[in-house]
């Protein structure tokens, strides 16, 4: 299988990292409105409705907003981003059971060491890939993983 | 009572591949049997095995949450819109 790929900006990852940031001690989430092309245009941060610091559930009122907006301006709702506060940037058996859609982009944000790290996968038929990221407005040394502000 | 399905990505290729139906039904209830009976792949993603909403679905009334209208007992009105939606949720557990 061929990696894909999801571009954002650094203001995009800046805004994930943020949101994770802000919930804590809970999971922070969010979606992640694009194209099919895997090139994301906006970062819509959601409560976490479970308000835990072990799962996260993205505000229904949140998922149907969005899906309305993907619709009016062309777009699609083209992943999810959820922060694991003490664990790995990696999809737990419960991100890999539950993941709802195989086309879609699965963000983890990993606030359990400093620097906070970002990472996306493709979650398919409970096979888990993950794929690059790439981030505009940063030189290319600087895409990976690199520390947070906090 | 006719009202309009919009049906998400995940669930079309099971339900024919169109983005919405008409469906019918004065209740979420019997709006998910109808749909159910078209098209019975999908009765494991949309309801449990004794009829309460499946707890990782969303369904809307326009804009209203069916959870806060009574879930399968929440009323359909004619001309209605009931979407569907696949809950986003996980973790670390």
């Amino acid at each position: 299988m061929v990696a894909r790929m999801l571009t954002i900006t650094a203001s995009q990852r800046a805004a994930m990292l943020a949101t994770c940031i802000r919930a804590l001690p809970d999971e922070g989430c969010g979606l992640l409105l694009g194209t099919s092309e895997g090139v994301v245009v906006d970062v819509v941060a959601s409560d976490n409705i479970a308000a835990s610091a072990k799962v996260y559930e993205i505000d229904p009122k949140v998922l149907l907003r969005t899906f309305r907006r993907a619709d009016d301006e062309g777009l699609e709702v083209v992943g999810v981003f959820h922060s694991h506060t003490h664990s790995a940037a990696y999809p737990s058996p419960t991100d890999i059971r539950q993941a709802p859609d195989p086309a879609w982009h699965y963000v983890l944000v990993s606030l359990a060491q400093v620097p906070s790290e970002l990472r996306s996968y493709s979650i398919v038929e409970g096979e888990v890939v993950e794929e690059l990221v790439r981030v505009e407005g940063l030189a290319p040394e600087e895409t990976s993983p690199r520390p947070s502000d906090h | 009572m006719s009202a309009l399905l919009r049906i998400p990505t995940v669930l079309r290729p099971a339900m024919g591949g169109a983005t919405s139906i008409t469906v019918e039904g004065s209740t979420i209830g019997a709006v998910l049997s109808d749909v159910t009976a078209r098209f019975p792949a999908v009765k494991g993603q949309l309801l449990n095995d004794d009829g309460s909403l499946h707890r990782f679905l969303n369904v809307y009334v326009n804009d209203d949450d069916v959870r806060y209208l009574g879930g399968v007992d929440a009323p359909v009105a004619e001309s209605d819109e009931i979407t569907l939606l696949p809950a986003v949720a996980g973790g670390a557990r």
